[in-house]
Protein backbone atom coordinates (compact mmCIF):
# COMPACT_ATOMS: atom_id res chain seq x y z
CA UNK A 1 0.00 0.00 0.00
CA UNK A 2 3.02 2.37 0.86
CA UNK A 3 4.60 2.18 -2.44
CA UNK A 4 1.02 2.01 -4.43
CA UNK A 5 0.18 5.19 -2.57
CA UNK A 6 1.74 7.78 -5.04
CA UNK A 7 0.13 5.92 -8.14
CA UNK A 8 -3.06 5.48 -6.37
CA UNK A 9 -3.17 9.43 -5.46
CA UNK A 10 -2.35 10.08 -9.00
CA UNK A 11 -5.29 8.02 -10.23
CA UNK A 12 -7.28 9.35 -7.83
CA UNK A 13 -6.62 13.01 -8.79
CA UNK A 14 -7.12 12.16 -12.77
CA UNK A 15 -10.65 10.71 -11.51
CA UNK A 16 -11.32 13.67 -9.71
CA UNK A 17 -10.56 15.87 -12.16
CA UNK A 18 -12.96 13.45 -14.98
CA UNK A 19 -15.40 13.87 -12.21
CA UNK A 20 -15.06 17.60 -12.41
CA UNK A 21 -15.02 17.66 -16.44
CA UNK A 22 -18.38 15.81 -16.30
CA UNK A 23 -20.13 17.77 -13.77
CA UNK A 24 -18.64 21.32 -15.07
CA UNK A 25 -19.29 20.76 -18.78
CA UNK A 26 -21.20 17.37 -20.26
CA UNK A 27 -23.94 17.26 -17.43
CA UNK A 28 -26.39 19.13 -19.09
CA UNK A 29 -27.90 22.34 -17.34
CA UNK A 30 -31.22 22.44 -15.13
CA UNK A 31 -33.98 24.20 -16.22
CA UNK A 32 -35.27 25.56 -13.52
CA UNK A 33 -31.52 26.62 -11.78
CA UNK A 34 -29.59 27.07 -14.20
CA UNK A 35 -25.71 26.17 -13.68
CA UNK A 36 -25.72 26.81 -9.52
CA UNK A 37 -27.62 23.13 -9.62
CA UNK A 38 -24.37 21.85 -10.16
CA UNK A 39 -22.87 22.14 -6.71
CA UNK A 40 -25.21 18.84 -6.10
CA UNK A 41 -22.52 16.81 -7.96
CA UNK A 42 -20.19 17.71 -4.82
CA UNK A 43 -22.87 18.06 -2.41
CA UNK A 44 -24.73 14.71 -3.08
CA UNK A 45 -21.43 12.46 -3.48
CA UNK A 46 -19.97 13.57 -0.27
CA UNK A 47 -23.15 12.75 1.96
CA UNK A 48 -22.70 9.28 0.59
CA UNK A 49 -19.29 9.31 1.31
CA UNK A 50 -19.96 10.24 4.50
CA UNK A 51 -22.25 7.82 5.34
CA UNK A 52 -20.16 5.23 4.32
CA UNK A 53 -17.41 6.69 6.55
CA UNK A 54 -19.61 6.43 9.58
CA UNK A 55 -20.55 3.16 8.84
CA UNK A 56 -17.48 2.12 8.80
CA UNK A 57 -17.36 3.43 12.27
CA UNK A 58 -19.98 1.46 13.59
CA UNK A 59 -18.76 -1.56 12.30
CA UNK A 60 -15.51 -1.12 13.04
CA UNK A 61 -16.59 -0.21 17.22
CA UNK A 62 -18.40 -3.25 17.08
CA UNK A 63 -15.56 -5.15 16.05
CA UNK A 64 -14.05 -3.70 18.34
CA UNK A 65 -15.97 -4.55 21.65
CA UNK A 66 -16.23 -7.88 20.35
CA UNK A 67 -12.37 -8.50 19.55
CA UNK A 68 -10.95 -5.55 21.30
CA UNK A 69 -8.24 -5.46 18.24
CA UNK A 70 -6.78 -2.23 18.81
CA UNK A 71 -6.52 -1.98 14.62
CA UNK A 72 -10.36 -2.34 14.73
CA UNK A 73 -10.06 1.39 16.96
CA UNK A 74 -7.99 2.55 14.42
CA UNK A 75 -9.98 2.12 12.10
CA UNK A 76 -13.10 3.62 14.03
CA UNK A 77 -10.95 6.92 14.79
CA UNK A 78 -9.87 7.15 11.26
CA UNK A 79 -13.60 6.59 9.57
CA UNK A 80 -15.19 9.01 12.15
CA UNK A 81 -12.36 11.43 11.55
CA UNK A 82 -12.63 11.10 7.36
CA UNK A 83 -16.60 10.75 7.87
CA UNK A 84 -16.75 14.23 9.97
CA UNK A 85 -14.52 15.83 7.32
CA UNK A 86 -17.27 15.51 4.37
CA UNK A 87 -20.15 15.68 7.32
CA UNK A 88 -18.38 19.22 6.88
CA UNK A 89 -18.71 19.52 3.11
CA UNK A 90 -22.50 18.72 3.06
CA UNK A 91 -23.36 21.43 5.32
CA UNK A 92 -20.67 24.17 3.84
CA UNK A 93 -21.67 23.51 0.27
CA UNK A 94 -25.59 22.73 1.18
CA UNK A 95 -26.28 26.48 2.05
CA UNK A 96 -24.58 27.74 -0.59
CA UNK A 97 -26.69 25.95 -3.04
CA UNK A 98 -30.10 26.71 -1.29
CA UNK A 99 -28.74 30.50 -1.00
CA UNK A 100 -29.63 30.97 -5.03
CA UNK A 101 -32.13 28.45 -5.53
CA UNK A 102 -34.37 28.92 -2.53
CA UNK A 103 -33.35 32.27 -1.44
CA UNK A 104 -32.50 31.46 2.09
CA UNK A 105 -29.15 30.37 3.61
CA UNK A 106 -30.64 27.76 5.92
CA UNK A 107 -34.19 26.40 6.79
CA UNK A 108 -34.62 23.98 9.59
CA UNK A 109 -35.92 21.55 6.97
CA UNK A 110 -35.37 17.33 8.26
CA UNK A 111 -32.83 17.02 6.20
CA UNK A 112 -30.56 19.99 6.87
CA UNK A 113 -31.35 19.24 10.91
CA UNK A 114 -30.80 15.88 11.02
CA UNK A 115 -27.27 16.57 9.07
CA UNK A 116 -26.38 18.82 11.36
CA UNK A 117 -27.54 16.41 14.46
CA UNK A 118 -24.98 13.48 13.10
CA UNK A 119 -22.14 15.74 12.63
CA UNK A 120 -22.63 17.16 16.53
CA UNK A 121 -23.20 13.31 17.28
CA UNK A 122 -19.49 12.47 15.69
CA UNK A 123 -18.36 15.92 16.92
CA UNK A 124 -18.69 14.85 20.37
CA UNK A 125 -17.68 11.45 19.66
CA UNK A 126 -14.04 12.94 18.62
CA UNK A 127 -14.43 15.38 21.95
CA UNK A 128 -14.59 12.06 24.33
CA UNK A 129 -11.33 10.67 22.63
CA UNK A 130 -9.72 13.82 22.91
CA UNK A 131 -10.68 14.05 26.38
CA UNK A 132 -10.16 10.69 28.07
CA UNK A 133 -7.37 9.90 29.39
CA UNK A 134 -5.50 6.84 29.27
CA UNK A 135 -6.54 2.67 27.35
CA UNK A 136 -10.46 3.29 28.28
CA UNK A 137 -10.65 5.91 25.35
CA UNK A 138 -11.34 2.98 22.36
CA UNK A 139 -14.01 1.26 24.55
CA UNK A 140 -15.91 4.51 25.82
CA UNK A 141 -15.76 5.69 21.95
CA UNK A 142 -16.57 2.21 20.73
CA UNK A 143 -19.77 2.12 23.38
CA UNK A 144 -20.51 6.13 22.24
CA UNK A 145 -20.13 4.90 18.57
CA UNK A 146 -23.03 2.13 19.41
CA UNK A 147 -25.13 4.81 21.21
CA UNK A 148 -24.96 7.26 17.76
CA UNK A 149 -25.64 4.42 15.69
CA UNK A 150 -28.80 3.38 17.41
CA UNK A 151 -29.76 7.36 17.73
CA UNK A 152 -29.69 8.34 14.33
CA UNK A 153 -32.57 6.29 12.77
CA UNK A 154 -34.70 8.21 15.87
CA UNK A 155 -33.19 11.43 14.99
CA UNK A 156 -34.15 10.90 11.74
CA UNK A 157 -37.66 9.44 12.59
CA UNK A 158 -38.26 12.26 15.38
CA UNK A 159 -37.04 15.36 12.97
CA UNK A 160 -39.21 13.70 9.84
CA UNK A 161 -42.29 14.28 12.02
CA UNK A 162 -41.57 17.40 13.90
CA UNK A 163 -41.09 19.19 9.96
CA UNK A 164 -43.60 17.92 8.02
CA UNK A 165 -46.02 18.75 10.21
CA UNK A 166 -45.61 22.41 9.62
CA UNK A 167 -45.83 23.17 6.36
CA UNK A 168 -42.45 23.18 4.43
CA UNK A 169 -40.79 26.56 3.60
CA UNK A 170 -39.79 25.41 0.45
CA UNK A 171 -38.62 22.48 -1.63
CA UNK A 172 -36.90 22.50 -4.29
CA UNK A 173 -36.44 20.16 -7.38
CA UNK A 174 -38.05 17.31 -6.74
CA UNK A 175 -39.53 14.87 -9.73
CA UNK A 176 -37.56 12.39 -11.81
CA UNK A 177 -33.78 12.22 -12.10
CA UNK A 178 -32.48 12.38 -15.29
CA UNK A 179 -30.31 9.36 -16.16
CA UNK A 180 -27.26 11.84 -17.70
CA UNK A 181 -27.53 12.61 -14.19
CA UNK A 182 -27.29 10.03 -12.84
CA UNK A 183 -23.95 8.94 -14.58
CA UNK A 184 -22.28 12.42 -13.44
CA UNK A 185 -23.14 11.64 -9.85
CA UNK A 186 -21.45 7.97 -9.89
CA UNK A 187 -18.57 8.93 -11.40
CA UNK A 188 -18.34 11.81 -9.20
CA UNK A 189 -19.13 9.79 -6.05
CA UNK A 190 -16.03 7.24 -7.29
CA UNK A 191 -14.04 10.24 -7.50
CA UNK A 192 -14.52 11.05 -3.19
CA UNK A 193 -14.86 7.43 -2.34
CA UNK A 194 -11.47 7.03 -3.85
CA UNK A 195 -10.22 10.24 -2.26
CA UNK A 196 -12.17 9.55 1.02
CA UNK A 197 -10.05 5.98 1.00
CA UNK A 198 -7.13 7.40 0.54
CA UNK A 199 -7.20 10.11 3.34
CA UNK A 200 -8.67 7.50 5.61
CA UNK A 201 -5.31 5.38 4.83
CA UNK A 202 -3.30 8.50 5.76
CA UNK A 203 -5.35 8.99 9.32
CA UNK A 204 -5.04 5.28 9.45
CA UNK A 205 -1.23 5.13 9.08
CA UNK A 206 -0.74 8.14 11.67
CA UNK A 207 -3.05 6.82 14.46
CA UNK A 208 -1.01 3.47 13.90
CA UNK A 209 1.96 5.52 14.32
CA UNK A 210 0.66 7.35 17.43
CA UNK A 211 0.72 4.11 19.38
CA UNK A 212 4.10 3.63 18.14
CA UNK A 213 5.46 6.73 19.37
CA UNK A 214 2.93 6.52 22.60
CA UNK A 215 4.48 2.95 23.47
CA UNK A 216 8.02 4.12 23.06
CA UNK A 217 7.37 6.92 25.36
CA UNK A 218 5.72 4.57 28.13
CA UNK A 219 8.90 1.87 27.23
CA UNK A 220 11.04 4.76 27.84
CA UNK A 221 10.17 5.57 31.06
CA UNK A 222 10.28 1.99 32.29
CA UNK A 223 13.29 1.90 31.29
CA UNK A 224 14.29 5.04 32.72
CA UNK A 225 16.88 5.09 36.24
CA UNK A 226 14.60 5.60 39.09
CA UNK A 227 15.45 9.05 39.84
CA UNK A 228 14.68 9.07 44.12
CA UNK A 229 18.04 6.94 44.98
CA UNK B 1 -22.84 31.00 -11.09
CA UNK B 2 -20.54 32.49 -8.54
CA UNK B 3 -21.96 30.59 -5.56
CA UNK B 4 -21.18 27.23 -8.20
CA UNK B 5 -17.37 28.26 -7.68
CA UNK B 6 -17.87 29.66 -3.78
CA UNK B 7 -19.32 25.76 -3.36
CA UNK B 8 -16.38 24.05 -4.99
CA UNK B 9 -13.69 26.15 -3.45
CA UNK B 10 -14.95 25.26 -0.13
CA UNK B 11 -14.89 21.53 -0.58
CA UNK B 12 -11.35 21.70 -1.25
CA UNK B 13 -10.50 24.36 0.97
CA UNK B 14 -11.87 21.94 3.90
CA UNK B 15 -10.25 18.47 2.53
CA UNK B 16 -6.80 20.92 1.61
CA UNK B 17 -7.21 21.95 5.71
CA UNK B 18 -7.87 18.50 6.87
CA UNK B 19 -4.71 16.77 5.10
CA UNK B 20 -2.47 20.16 5.91
CA UNK B 21 -3.92 18.96 9.69
CA UNK B 22 -2.56 15.70 9.43
CA UNK B 23 0.57 16.75 7.99
CA UNK B 24 1.08 18.93 11.09
CA UNK B 25 -0.07 16.22 13.19
CA UNK B 26 2.70 13.43 11.80
CA UNK B 27 5.37 15.74 11.59
CA UNK B 28 4.79 16.94 15.09
CA UNK B 29 4.54 12.99 15.32
CA UNK B 30 8.28 12.23 14.08
CA UNK B 31 9.88 14.92 15.60
CA UNK B 32 9.00 13.29 18.81
CA UNK B 33 10.03 10.20 17.81
CA UNK B 34 13.19 11.17 17.00
CA UNK B 35 13.82 13.00 20.11
CA UNK B 36 12.51 9.41 21.85
CA UNK B 37 15.07 7.10 19.60
CA UNK B 38 18.74 7.99 20.06
CA UNK B 39 18.89 7.27 23.24
CA UNK B 40 19.82 3.71 23.80
CA UNK C 1 -32.36 -12.71 40.70
CA UNK C 2 -33.36 -11.28 43.88
CA UNK C 3 -29.53 -11.08 44.59
CA UNK C 4 -30.09 -8.28 41.66
CA UNK C 5 -33.15 -6.53 42.84
CA UNK C 6 -31.55 -6.44 46.45
CA UNK C 7 -28.03 -4.68 45.28
CA UNK C 8 -30.58 -2.27 43.32
CA UNK C 9 -32.35 -1.67 46.37
CA UNK C 10 -29.51 -0.93 48.70
CA UNK C 11 -27.96 1.24 46.57
CA UNK C 12 -30.80 3.11 45.79
CA UNK C 13 -31.70 3.17 49.38
CA UNK C 14 -27.96 4.38 49.98
CA UNK C 15 -28.10 7.13 47.57
CA UNK C 16 -31.70 8.41 48.86
CA UNK C 17 -30.54 8.45 52.52
CA UNK C 18 -27.27 10.30 51.56
CA UNK C 19 -29.11 13.39 49.79
CA UNK C 20 -31.73 13.03 52.27
CA UNK C 21 -29.39 14.17 55.15
CA UNK C 22 -27.53 16.55 52.70
CA UNK C 23 -30.16 17.54 50.44
CA UNK C 24 -27.29 18.53 47.98
CA UNK C 25 -28.64 17.57 44.44
CA UNK C 26 -32.20 18.68 45.37
CA UNK C 27 -31.49 22.27 46.52
CA UNK C 28 -28.90 23.09 43.67
CA UNK C 29 -31.29 21.60 41.34
CA UNK C 30 -34.62 23.62 42.25
CA UNK C 31 -32.09 26.50 42.64
CA UNK C 32 -31.53 26.24 39.12
CA UNK C 33 -34.58 25.47 37.56
CA UNK C 34 -35.47 28.41 39.01
CA UNK C 35 -32.85 30.55 38.00
CA UNK C 36 -33.74 29.20 34.57
CA UNK C 37 -37.51 30.05 35.09
CA UNK C 38 -37.05 33.82 35.68
CA UNK C 39 -34.20 34.56 33.24
CA UNK C 40 -35.97 32.75 30.33
CA UNK C 41 -38.90 35.34 31.18
CA UNK C 42 -36.91 38.21 30.38
CA UNK C 43 -35.95 37.03 27.18
CA UNK C 44 -39.23 37.21 25.61
CA UNK C 45 -42.74 38.42 27.29
CA UNK C 46 -44.64 35.63 28.38
CA UNK C 47 -48.11 36.31 27.72
CA UNK C 48 -50.89 33.73 28.05
CA UNK C 49 -51.16 32.98 24.37
CA UNK C 50 -48.00 32.89 23.38
CA UNK C 51 -46.57 31.46 26.33
CA UNK C 52 -48.50 28.22 25.41
CA UNK C 53 -46.80 27.63 22.21
CA UNK C 54 -43.35 27.61 23.33
CA UNK C 55 -43.86 26.32 27.43
CA UNK C 56 -43.16 22.71 26.52
CA UNK C 57 -39.61 24.28 25.08
CA UNK C 58 -38.83 26.08 28.19
CA UNK C 59 -40.00 23.30 30.53
CA UNK C 60 -37.87 20.91 29.10
CA UNK C 61 -34.67 22.61 29.07
CA UNK C 62 -35.07 23.95 32.67
CA UNK C 63 -35.39 20.23 33.52
CA UNK C 64 -32.50 19.60 30.92
CA UNK C 65 -30.06 21.86 32.86
CA UNK C 66 -31.74 21.15 36.36
CA UNK C 67 -30.99 17.39 35.52
CA UNK C 68 -27.41 17.75 34.70
CA UNK C 69 -26.38 19.21 37.66
CA UNK C 70 -27.99 15.67 39.52
CA UNK C 71 -26.33 13.51 37.13
CA UNK C 72 -22.93 15.25 37.92
CA UNK C 73 -23.22 14.38 41.04
CA UNK C 74 -24.06 11.04 40.35
CA UNK C 75 -20.68 9.16 40.72
CA UNK C 76 -18.74 11.83 42.35
CA UNK C 77 -19.82 10.04 45.62
CA UNK C 78 -18.61 7.05 44.59
CA UNK C 79 -15.05 8.69 43.28
CA UNK C 80 -13.76 9.52 46.92
CA UNK C 81 -12.69 6.61 48.70
CA UNK C 82 -12.66 4.74 45.48
CA UNK C 83 -15.84 2.89 46.05
CA UNK C 84 -16.37 2.61 42.73
CA UNK C 85 -13.40 0.24 42.74
CA UNK C 86 -14.26 -1.73 45.62
CA UNK C 87 -17.72 -2.27 43.43
CA UNK C 88 -15.09 -2.95 40.51
CA UNK C 89 -13.49 -5.98 42.42
CA UNK C 90 -16.78 -6.91 44.32
CA UNK C 91 -18.20 -9.83 42.37
CA UNK C 92 -21.72 -7.53 42.56
CA UNK C 93 -22.91 -7.73 38.50
CA UNK C 94 -22.90 -4.52 37.10
CA UNK C 95 -25.93 -3.62 35.99
CA UNK C 96 -27.57 -2.94 39.88
CA UNK C 97 -25.82 -0.26 40.51
CA UNK C 98 -26.51 1.62 37.13
CA UNK C 99 -30.46 0.93 37.74
CA UNK C 100 -30.03 2.21 41.21
CA UNK C 101 -28.38 5.39 40.37
CA UNK C 102 -30.51 6.06 37.27
CA UNK C 103 -33.73 5.11 39.79
CA UNK C 104 -31.82 7.96 42.15
CA UNK C 105 -31.55 10.42 39.60
CA UNK C 106 -35.09 9.60 37.91
CA UNK C 107 -36.47 10.33 41.65
CA UNK C 108 -34.63 13.32 42.33
CA UNK C 109 -35.37 14.65 38.59
CA UNK C 110 -39.57 13.72 39.10
CA UNK C 111 -39.30 15.67 42.67
CA UNK C 112 -38.08 18.82 40.60
CA UNK C 113 -41.22 18.44 38.02
CA UNK C 114 -43.66 17.87 41.01
CA UNK C 115 -42.42 21.06 42.59
CA UNK C 116 -41.68 23.38 39.60
CA UNK C 117 -44.36 22.55 37.43
CA UNK C 118 -46.87 24.54 39.83
CA UNK C 119 -44.33 27.28 39.75
CA UNK C 120 -44.63 27.68 35.74
CA UNK C 121 -47.83 27.43 35.60
CA UNK C 122 -48.36 30.38 37.89
CA UNK C 123 -45.17 32.26 36.40
CA UNK C 124 -46.61 31.10 32.85
CA UNK C 125 -50.57 31.35 32.97
CA UNK C 126 -50.50 27.72 31.43
CA UNK C 127 -53.64 25.97 31.22
CA UNK C 128 -53.94 23.13 29.17
CA UNK C 129 -56.37 23.10 26.05
CA UNK C 130 -55.44 19.33 25.50
CA UNK C 131 -56.55 16.35 27.87
CA UNK C 132 -54.32 17.53 30.86
CA UNK C 133 -53.87 13.64 32.20
CA UNK C 134 -51.22 12.96 28.83
CA UNK C 135 -48.82 15.30 30.54
CA UNK C 136 -47.87 12.74 33.25
CA UNK C 137 -46.52 9.58 31.25
CA UNK C 138 -44.79 12.71 29.09
CA UNK C 139 -43.40 13.80 32.26
CA UNK C 140 -42.24 10.06 33.56
CA UNK C 141 -41.06 8.72 29.89
CA UNK C 142 -39.56 12.56 29.11
CA UNK C 143 -37.00 11.92 32.69
CA UNK C 144 -36.48 8.46 31.95
CA UNK C 145 -34.94 9.42 28.72
CA UNK C 146 -32.66 11.94 30.13
CA UNK C 147 -32.20 10.29 33.35
CA UNK C 148 -30.95 6.56 31.71
CA UNK C 149 -28.63 8.47 28.72
CA UNK C 150 -27.56 10.93 31.50
CA UNK C 151 -26.28 8.37 34.18
CA UNK C 152 -24.55 6.29 31.52
CA UNK C 153 -22.46 9.26 30.08
CA UNK C 154 -22.15 10.61 33.64
CA UNK C 155 -20.54 7.12 34.38
CA UNK C 156 -18.05 7.60 30.78
CA UNK C 157 -17.20 11.10 31.57
CA UNK C 158 -15.72 9.81 34.71
CA UNK C 159 -12.26 8.48 32.74
CA UNK C 160 -11.98 12.27 31.16
CA UNK C 161 -10.26 15.18 31.79
CA UNK C 162 -12.93 17.96 33.45
CA UNK C 163 -15.60 15.80 33.42
CA UNK C 164 -17.95 18.41 34.30
CA UNK C 165 -17.94 19.50 30.80
CA UNK C 166 -18.11 16.31 29.09
CA UNK C 167 -21.52 15.22 30.42
CA UNK C 168 -23.62 18.01 28.60
CA UNK C 169 -21.41 17.31 25.41
CA UNK C 170 -22.02 13.94 25.04
CA UNK C 171 -26.14 14.14 26.92
CA UNK C 172 -27.34 17.15 24.90
CA UNK C 173 -26.77 15.84 21.26
CA UNK C 174 -27.74 12.56 22.23
CA UNK C 175 -30.74 13.51 24.00
CA UNK C 176 -32.07 15.36 20.38
CA UNK C 177 -34.87 12.75 19.71
CA UNK C 178 -35.75 12.19 22.79
CA UNK C 179 -36.19 16.33 23.48
CA UNK C 180 -38.23 16.79 20.19
CA UNK C 181 -40.54 14.15 21.16
CA UNK C 182 -41.14 15.79 25.03
CA UNK C 183 -41.24 19.54 23.62
CA UNK C 184 -43.59 18.54 20.82
CA UNK C 185 -45.95 16.47 23.36
CA UNK C 186 -46.12 18.80 26.03
CA UNK C 187 -46.83 21.46 23.27
CA UNK C 188 -49.25 20.00 21.73
CA UNK C 189 -51.41 18.89 24.90
CA UNK C 190 -50.94 22.38 25.78
CA UNK C 191 -52.45 23.86 23.07
CA UNK C 192 -54.98 20.90 22.55
CA UNK C 193 -54.40 20.85 18.56
CA UNK C 194 -53.04 17.65 17.90
CA UNK C 195 -52.72 14.19 19.43
CA UNK C 196 -49.74 13.97 21.34
CA UNK C 197 -49.62 9.87 20.98
CA UNK C 198 -46.83 9.81 18.33
CA UNK C 199 -44.52 11.54 20.15
CA UNK C 200 -45.39 9.42 23.57
CA UNK C 201 -45.18 6.26 21.32
CA UNK C 202 -41.49 7.62 20.12
CA UNK C 203 -40.44 8.78 23.89
CA UNK C 204 -41.45 5.09 25.00
CA UNK C 205 -38.88 3.66 21.68
CA UNK C 206 -36.25 5.76 23.31
CA UNK C 207 -36.89 5.16 26.56
CA UNK C 208 -36.59 1.27 25.17
CA UNK C 209 -33.93 1.06 23.14
CA UNK C 210 -31.77 3.54 25.71
CA UNK C 211 -32.41 1.31 28.45
CA UNK C 212 -31.39 -1.75 26.91
CA UNK C 213 -28.23 -0.36 25.19
CA UNK C 214 -26.85 0.93 28.73
CA UNK C 215 -27.88 -2.18 30.58
CA UNK C 216 -25.95 -4.04 27.80
CA UNK C 217 -22.91 -1.91 27.44
CA UNK C 218 -22.83 -0.46 30.80
CA UNK C 219 -20.26 -3.32 32.74
CA UNK C 220 -17.99 -3.18 29.89
CA UNK C 221 -18.02 1.14 30.51
CA UNK C 222 -17.43 0.44 34.23
CA UNK C 223 -14.93 -2.06 33.85
CA UNK C 224 -12.77 0.12 30.96
CA UNK C 225 -9.36 0.24 31.79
Amino acid sequence: MKKAFPILAILTAALLGYAFYEAMFVAPTDQMQGDVYRIIYYHVPSGWTMFVFFFTNFIASIVYLIRRNPKADAVAVAAAEVGLVFCTVVLVTGPLWARPVWGIWWTWDWRLTSTLVLWLIYASYLILRRFSTGGQTPVLAAALAVFGALDMPLVYFSIWFFRTQHPQPVVGGGGSIDPSMLRVWMISWAAFLCFGWLVFWLRYRLEIFKREVEETHSLEAMLEEPRFR
Amino acid sequence: MNYLYAAYAATWIIHGSYLCSLAIRYRRLKREMKDLKPRP
Amino acid sequence: MSSFWAITSATLAKDLRLEWRSKDAINSMLFFALLVVVIFSFSFDPTAEESRHIAGGLVWVAFLFAAVVALNQTWAREMRNAVLDAYRVSPAPANPLFLAKAFGNFIFVSIIQALMTPLFTVFYNLRPLGPAWQLIPVAILGSWALVVNGTFFAAMSLHTRSREIMLPILLFPFSIPALVAMVQATNTILTGQDSAKFWIVLLLTYDVVFTVACLLLFETVLDAE
